[in-house]
């Protein structure tokens, strides 16, 4: 029997390690959706509905919202995925330390933890998308697509964030991270509106970030409503991002660890 | 002497060098080391021991010179050398939040072992380093010694052929030494190849068949302990204590009596072949020390006599 692939030892270590703390998390992961559907979906959505314009480019609020919102998540868990456990795994518990003094190298360490956050992104995205079939927000099982945008959006948020986590000294820019770049996205990223909604400026600010990319991607897919050019466009801003972030990581987890 | 085979040369170093920037860690040391023994690598903090180490564990690329370890180089074919290794860090890398056989299981598999292999091993290191009663216990609540018996454990897990040991006691109580010295022992004799770096030169006289001593990046000295002490040191010290403050003063009265004194802020050392004679004749001059002490020459002598400092304060 061949020996796992390197990066492989590292991915299980973090499933191991999750399979242990999953409970944890998992109540938050359920309890998210259930509180942004029903409050702004049904609650707020209700009000969309009545209101002259009759929905969001004719479709209820809810399920314009619940794509954006699924987007969102997977943002938010890549984020969350990408910043205190890779800083803890250089400088905390040295979990890549360990991995490094046996036969994997810095490039294992590094693809068998984003194998893993991509596994995160999946649970989540996947938990909301069960949540938002019970409300009925999802009206196709097209809407199994939307997955794959949820989890092209994370990776795009994922590998620059593992990146800048890996060479950042202490996590006061984590904070900074999660206030001036994740929420502003999410309130501003066309989550929640079009962001036609937007003045001009903000508009065209918002079209540049991955987020609106992933939100508008996963809207097309779970609708049902994608074209051939909008979802390349997509996937490929979203994969410039990815790969963009990638390299970077790939040098910086060199600098950090091989010295 | 004759050349050593280079098969049973497992550490093969010529002006290996390791620079931080514009810092030098390392400064071109040569160093041998040959299958089955314990070697040692004995200084102060910052010396460069642990640059060392990383570069031979081949987790730290070398900047210059050459480094070859199982005769294989580190640049090359640095899985296969770490997949034979077996590291102890000078920081302890366990998962605080897994229990201690958990720790065992998980690093295992990083080599790739098959899971049964595993468990039955990781059995096997609990009993050698008397932890099989803790084996569920979470490592967060282990003490020190407990820790580093863990991370010796862990190191073991692929029967490594040689064994890096970055400081293994530094911080434990002196039982805690004892119990791990015991298991280093045990290891040497089953013909496990031991690199050990310490402060410590009771540690290094009890384990090592040959060392270096290093200083600011430098190989300073090198042989079997008492090799070392033959060298640089005498064979006897009379430790005399004066009031403080006197014993600059009371060095040039006592120097003939040896071939060498030490002048330390709270007593002087005499170095002599004879300790007994010296001691005598520094009462037959009426100096009337606060205390005098003859003891055998040890390697902390030869580290004071190389370096001008005292290796632990
Ligand atoms: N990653 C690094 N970047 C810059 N300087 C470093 C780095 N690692 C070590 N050094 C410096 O290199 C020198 C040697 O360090 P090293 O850790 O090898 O010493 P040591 O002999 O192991 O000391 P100690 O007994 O304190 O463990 C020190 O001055 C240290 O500050
Ligand atoms: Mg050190």
């Amino acid at each position: 029997m061949l020996a796992a692939p390197h990066a492989l030892r590292s991915y299980e270590y973090w499933l191991f390690q999750y399979k242990r703390t999953y409970k944890g998390s998992l109540v938050s992961t359920i309890l998210f959706p259930v509180l942004f559907l029903a409050s702004m979906g049904l609650g707020l959505g209700t009000l969309v509905d009545q209101s002259a314009s009759g929905g969001v480019d004719g479709r209820s609020y809810l399920t314009f919202l619940a794509p954006g919102l699924l987007a969102a998540t997977a943002m938010q868990t890549a984020v969350g995925e990408s910043t205190y456990p890779v800083m803890g795994a250089i400088k905390w518990v040295k979990t890549y330390h360990a991995m490094l003094a046996t036969p994997l190298g810095v490039l294992d360490v590094l693809v068998g933890h984003v194998l893993f956050i991509a596994t995160r992104i999946l649970i989540s995205a996947g938990i909301f998308l069960a949540v938002m079939t019970l409300f009925g927000a999802s009206e196709s099982p097209l809407a199994l697509f939307a997955l794959v945008g949820a989890l092209l959006t994370g990776l795009a948020f994922a590998l620059p964030t593992i990146a800048f986590a890996a060479v950042t000294e202490n996590d006061a820019g984590f904070a900074f991270l999660f206030r001036f770049v994740v929420t502003p996205l999410f309130l501003f990223g066309g989550v929640f509106y079009p962001v036609e909604q937007l003045p001009v400026v903000l508009e065209q600010v918002a079209y540049v970030t991955p987020l609106w990319h992933g939100v508008d991607l996963s809207r097309d897919l779970a609708l049902g409503t994608a074209t051939a050019a909008g979802t390349a466009g997509h996937v490929l801003y979203l994969s410039v991002w990815i790969v963009a972030g990638f390299a970077v990581a790939a040098r910086n987890y060199r600098r950090r660890l091989a010295v | 002497m004759t050349e050593p085979d280079p098969a049973e040369q497992l550490v093969h170093a010529r002006g290996l060098t390791k620079r931080f920037g514009d810092f030098t860690a390392v400064d071109g040391i040569d160093v041998d080391v040959r299958r089955g023994e314990a070697f040692g690598f004995l200084g102060p903090n910052g010396a460069g021991k642990s640059s060392t180490m990383r570069m031979i564990a081949c987790v730290s690329p070398v900047t210059d010179g050459t480094l070859r370890v199982l005769g294989r180089d580190p640049a090359t074919d640095g899985a296969w050398i770490r997949g034979r290794l077996g590291v102890v860090p000078q920081e302890d890398s366990l998962d605080l939040e897994l229990t201690v056989r958990e720790n065992l299981l998980v690093y295992g598999r990083y080599f790739g072992l098959p899971k049964p292999l595993i468990r039955e091993r990781a059995e096997e290191l609990l009993d050698f380093v008397q932890l099989t009663d803790k084996r569920d216990a979470k490592v967060d609540a282990l003490s020190g010694g407990m820790k580093r018996r863990l991370t010796i454990a862990r190191s073991l897990i692929n029967e490594p052929e040689v064994l890096l040991l970055d400081e293994p006691t530094t911080g434990l109580d002196p039982q805690a030494r004892h119990v791990l010295w015991d298991r280093l022992f045990r290891l040497k004799q089953q013909g496990v190849t031991l690199i050990l770096t310490t402060h410590y030169m009771d540690e290094a006289e009890q384990l090592c068949d040959r060392l270096v001593v290093m200083d600011k990046a430098h190989i300073v000295a090198e042989g079997s302990p008492a090799e070392l002490i033959g060298q640089w040191s005498a064979r006897e010290v009379v430790e005399v204590r004066f009031a403080p403050g006197d014993h600059e003063a009371m060095a040039g009265k006592v120097e003939d009596l040896g071939s060498r004194v030490e002048v330390l802020p709270d007593r002087l050392l005499l170095y002599t072949e004879d300790g007994d004679a010296a001691a005598a004749a520094v009462h037959e001059r009426g100096l009337h020390p606060v205390g005098l002490l003859v003891r055998r020459s040890t390697l902390e002598d030869v580290f004071l006599r190389l370096t001008g400092r005292t290796l632990v304060d």
